[in-house]
């Protein structure tokens, strides 16, 4: 899975989680800032993608992903090419 | 006034089809019941929870609050104060509560926790999605409502009690407007299942229209119903003030514990009897001057302590009342019944219509008060009284007045 893959996927997690359109999710968008979500929508995001791709995310590191483009990068980081 | 149930979404459908004697009852959808001896219910139909609520924030909920913030969203709306909120938002208050709270969230929360594990069978939203008070909590939010906000839990008695808390609040002068009633949803495998554990519901699978059947000798245990009833209560110089139509006054409650049994009410139906009593001494009216009880009716053998408890309260006077359980075709809906029951007293007063019991075809010689049977009658009465009776002998009376147009 290459990272515009992973970008698209993340993406369409991202709008149907927050329910916002999938093209206004771009890599420089805050969840809390731009796309609605509260601390308790993150955490339900966060469990998604664990799921979605087999990754777990520590809570340090949700404290770090304030972006969609955060997002996309720990995944790619950390998922096996 | 706004209300959901087995017969029908908003306050209009609900009446249409409660003047016609219709049934609201069928076959249990919402799962298999193959395994349970009741596969009937009353299921709210065509509930599409998008109307009224986000669809992000849909799954974030149990049923009975989406159905709490439709009904109170219908309320509002009737009372025209969804463009015009009231001026002072920290008089402006919620009392609307559940007799169960979230129970099917929970329960299929329990069998994700079971498969996935806490962290991914849990949803962050969980708690809030079940806890009871989120129903007056969810209101609040989308009416911007500052003033006192509350849930009260009393079983069955609930959407009553609620709504006579929030009278004595206006009495009491801490609100000016207050949104106040019942809600619930509990068709569900833990729902039904614990009612029937208890013998409490029917079994007459066959035939689910005529299952609840208040008052008659062949009645075999309640209809368990969902929904919500929920009412916008106003000082009446404030809705004047602003031009508002009232749709009749609310003049009474009565509150009481039996103070006897779990379930069950004391054979003479004392609990019932100081509830209709005190809140006839509060509405500073006699007996004589009831024309209607909306009775709480479930269609058990309670329906007899309740008869025998109006005729120990009414005396003489019992024989010309009109007394219907409107269970008959909404069914039971635990703590939304006296929010729906409260909003159908309303009704009744306000279109000089009094609504049937339906399927008395055979009255129990126990229960021998005019039921309406089978049609609804034309009929002004002054004062109506709705009653609620609940688990843990919980009592709630509330009386309404009619009010010159």
């Amino acid at each position: 899975m290459n990272a515009k893959d992973i970008h698209q996927q993340v993406s369409e997690i991202i709008a149907d989680q927050l329910d916002v359109q999938c093209e206004d999710v771009t890599p420089d968008k805050s969840f809390t800032e731009d796309l609605g979500a509260d601390s308790l929508a993150i955490v339900e995001l966060v469990l998604a993608l664990e799921e979605k791709f087999d990754v777990k995310i520590p809570d340090d590191e949700v404290d770090r992903i304030k972006t969609v483009g955060d997002a996309v990068k720990f995944i790619v980081d950390h998922t096996k090419a | 006034m706004g209300a959901l149930s087995p017969l029908g979404i908003g306050i209009a459908e609900n009446w249409r089809r409660l003047c016609a004697g219709e049934s609201g009852i069928g076959p249990i959808t919402r799962f298999d019941t193959s395994e349970y001896p009741t596969t009937i219910a009353g299921e709210v139909r065509g509930f599409d929870p998008t109307r009224w609520i986000a669809k992000k924030e849909v799954r974030q909920m149990d049923l009975f609050i989406q159905y709490a913030i439709a009904g109170a969203a219908m309320a509002v709306a009737d009372a025209g104060l969804e463009q015009s909120p009231p001026a002072d938002l920290e008089r402006y208050g919620v009392f609307v509560g559940a007799g169960l709270g979230g129970i099917s969230t929970l329960e299929t929360t329990i069998a994700a926790l079971r498969e996935k594990g806490p962290r991914h069978g849990i949803s962050p939203y969980f708690v809030p999605a079940i806890i009871v008070n989120l129903a007056a909590g969810q209101i609040s939010i989308r009416h911007g409502c500052k003033g006192p906000n509350l849930s009260h839990v009393s079983a069955c008695s609930t959407g009553a009690h609620s709504i006579g808390e929030a009278f004595r609040t206006i009495v009491h002068g801490t609100a000016d407007v207050m949104i106040a009633g019942g809600t619930e949803s509990t068709v569900s495998p833990l729902g039904v299942g614990g009612f029937c554990s208890s013998r409490a519901l029917s079994t007459r699978n066959d035939q689910p229209t005529r299952a609840s059947r208040p008052f008659s000798a062949s009645r075999d245990g309640f209809v368990l119903s969902e929904g919500c009833g929920i009412l916008v209560l106003e000082e009446l110089g404030h809705a004047r003030a602003r031009g508002a139509r009232p749709l009749a006054e609310i003049v009474g409650y009565g509150l009481t514990g039996d103070a006897h049994h779990i379930t069950m009410p004391p054979p003479g139906g004392e609990g019932a009897q100081r509830c209709m009593k005190m809140a006839l001494r509060d509405a500073g009216i006699a007996p004589e001057q009831l024309g209607y009880i909306n009775a709480h009716g479930t269609s058990t053998a309670a329906d007899a302590i309740e008869t025998h408890a109006i005729r120990a309260v009414f005396g003489a006077h019992a024989d010309k009342l009109a007394v219907s359980s409107t269970k008959s075709m909404h069914g039971h809906l635990l703590g939304a019944a006296g929010g729906l029951e409260a909003a159908i007293s309303v009704l009744a007063i306000q279109h000089g219509i009094l609504p049937p019991t339906i399927n008395l075809d055979d009255p129990d010689p126990a229960c021998d008060l005019d039921y309406i049977p089978h049609v609804a009658r034309a009929h002004q009465v002054e004062y109506a009284m709705s009653n609620s009776f609940g688990f843990g002998g919980t009592n709630a009376a509330l009386i309404f007045r009619r009010l010159e147009p």
